[in-house]
């Protein structure tokens, strides 16, 4: 086991045994079950009415009805939740003396910080996993387009991942968990408006340059069924820029 | 093994430490004696690569603190003020995660642990979570820490601290028992610590060391005479000045108690016998007659109160070192 790989596994059984998995995890399962089924309570009630109107079997979208709406929502759900499973990451090493101890282990701030996102990452990864439940259980009582699922799934996974990382940093910054999490729900919400600030600018270079700062636009593409190269340019890039930052900043206390 | 060279630590406007040099030879254990904020934990944060010094160099093993920090952290065993340990994993889990972070497997991390938890008798409590144990253990388990990969260089920052007595005298043979093959800097309040298990002490105050040798040599190194106590049965008034008028007697200062004195002599002078000699023949009653050596307690005292005034030894510290010895 490499020093990174004991590094995860620290961090997943430190989760597990505090109540924080199991919390969010109910909570974050909860919410999309319920959401999933509204939506499709809304789409069953629009088919009813379709059929009245036009009369014989209408045929309803699944994906537009259903799953745009639904993975639509489910970023307000990430934005309030991802901030909790990731302050404790740096804050608790800083609140019960552990960093020093870390910091003077033979291994790189870099794997330090890796490890730590993957941990939290794969818990993710692991929650969403159980979502999968809802389109396979759709599928048996109707037919949908799977594509838009999936490129849907892989805008969750990059959404929430650059969700995590922001996260990350934020609980480098302090060591407190409460602040950590406050900080990085602020930071991802300020992004989220950006979104609405380019749209004041219009179709100007410089509204196309603020749109694209704000990570709105490129997980509806995904979510749209479109796999586009600058999208996950984008969340590639914000990603390794957080991470890098964190690292500046675990880096940064070493001087003070 | 450990070379420390001027090197100073700077926040902003305050010095913590201030050309700091003095070096560990291999098999040495040297105490690092201070009161608090004197520079003893900053010194030992920057010989493992915590953090950097603003100035001068540090060498571990023969790697750079500064440009080789990696191969310094893994010669190194240290045990910072608290504990590091996780509440949530038990104290073999955590062991296992402290030997991983430093590239151990298999049989060697195997046989790490066992003899780690063997020697601090931890092998009660190794399947119980750290969050349950109590403060002696947690230092335990930290110590256990910083000798799992047994490292050529253990740094222990007040190592004994939330220990009980017997426990306290447990861990100072367990860090004797390493002098010889690793090299040991401690920390310390305790000063019999450092007379018991040290060859060498450091003594830092404000960010300066102002003292550097074996216990019993600083002791004499800062005599500046020799000193007899005694207790009279009764003090007539001309008392005091009968006492100095013997040759050699250079000061004559009352003592804690009613009717005792501390006697000053010249250094090198046994003055029991004249002294005895006149009490006896003045009919004063003695009741009492003892020498007073100086510990190591008062020469901490003495540097680091009194720095500016070596040469006269105050009542303060007098009276201090009079009551240890009663004690």
């Amino acid at each position: 086991m490499t020093p990174v790989q004991a590094v995860i596994a620290k961090e997943l059984r430190g989760y597990f045994v505090s109540p924080i998995v199991y919390v969010v995890g109910a909570v974050f399962l909860l919410i999309f079950g319920l959401l999933s089924y509204l939506y499709v309570g809304f789409a069953g009630a629009q088919a009813i009415q379709l059929m009245q109107m036009q009369g014989g079997v209408a045929q309803i979208n699944l994906n537009d009805l259903v799953f745009r709406n639904l993975f639509a929502s489910v970023r307000i759900v990430l934005l309030i939740i991802l901030p909790i499973l990731t302050m404790r990451l740096f804050a608790e090493e800083r609140k019960l003396r552990t960093f020093e101890f870390l910091l003077t282990s033979p291994i790189r701030i870099t794997d330090i910080i890796i490890g730590k996102f993957v941990s939290v990452l794969l818990i993710y990864l692991g929650l969403l996993g159980f979502t999968v439940l809802v389109p396979t259980v759709l599928m048996l009582f109707s037919d949908f387009d799977w594509n838009p699922i999936w490129t849907g799934y892989l805008g969750m996974v990059l959404l929430g991942a650059l969700f995590l990382s922001v996260g990350v940093f934020a609980s480098a910054l302090t060591e407190n968990q409460i602040v950590a999490a406050f900080v990085s729900f602020g930071m991802l919400l300020t992004i989220w408006l950006i979104a609405g600030l380019g749209s004041l600018f219009g179709d100007t270079t410089a509204g196309h340059i603020i749109s694209y700062v704000s990570y709105m636009e490129h997980y509806d593409h995904l979510v749209r069924g479109l796999i586009d190269t600058s999208d996950l340019v984008y969340f590639g890039s914000g990603l390794v820029l957080m991470l890098f930052l964190t690292h500046r900043v675990v880096e940064s206390t070493r001087w003070k | 093994m450990i070379d420390v060279h001027n090197i100073t630590k700077r926040y902003g406007h305050h010095t913590a430490i201030d050309h700091v040099t003095f070096s560990v030879a291999k098999g040495e254990v040297l105490a690092f004696l201070g009161p608090n904020g004197a520079g003893k934990t900053t010194t030992m944060r920057i010989l493992t690569c915590f953090m950097p010094a603003t100035e001068g160099h540090a060498r571990v093993a023969g790697f750079d603190c500064t440009d080789q920090p990696l191969e310094v952290k893994r010669q190194i065993g240290y045990l910072p003020e608290t504990p590091p340990v996780y509440q949530e994993l038990t104290v073999t889990e955590y062991l296992t995660f402290v030997g991983r972070l430093r590239g151990m497997t298999g049989q060697n991390l195997t046989a790490g642990l066992d003899q780690a938890i063997g020697k601090l008798e931890l092998g009660s409590v190794r399947h119980r979570l750290i969050g349950n144990l109590s403060r002696g253990y947690r230092q335990r388990v930290g110590l256990a820490q910083a000798l799992l990969h047994d490292p050529p260089v253990l740094i222990l920052d007040e190592p004994t601290v939330g220990l009980d007595p017997k426990q306290i005298i447990e861990i100072r043979e367990l860090i004797k028992s390493l002098a010889g093959s690793h090299s040991v800097i401690l920390s310390t309040h305790i000063l019999p610590e450092a007379t018991a298990v040290c060859q060498r002490v450091v003594i830092i105050n404000k960010g300066r060391i102002v003292a550097e040798d074996t216990p019993e040599q600083l002791s004499a190194r800062l005599r500046q005479s020799e000193k007899v106590s005694i207790t009279l049965k009764t003090v007539p008034p001309d008392c005091d000045m009968k006492l100095r008028a013997i040759p050699g007697i250079l000061n004559v200062l009352p003592g804690q108690a009613g009717g005792s004195f501390l006697l000053e002599c010249e250094l090198g002078r046994d003055l029991r016998d004249e002294i005895a000699r006149l009490v006896v023949s003045s009919n004063w009653g003695l009741l009492e007659l003892r020498t007073i050596s100086m510990t190591l307690e008062d020469v901490f005292l003495q540097l680091t109160r009194h720095e500016d005034h070596l040469a006269e030894p105050t009542e303060a510290m007098v009276g201090a070192s009079a009551e240890r010895t009663d004690a």
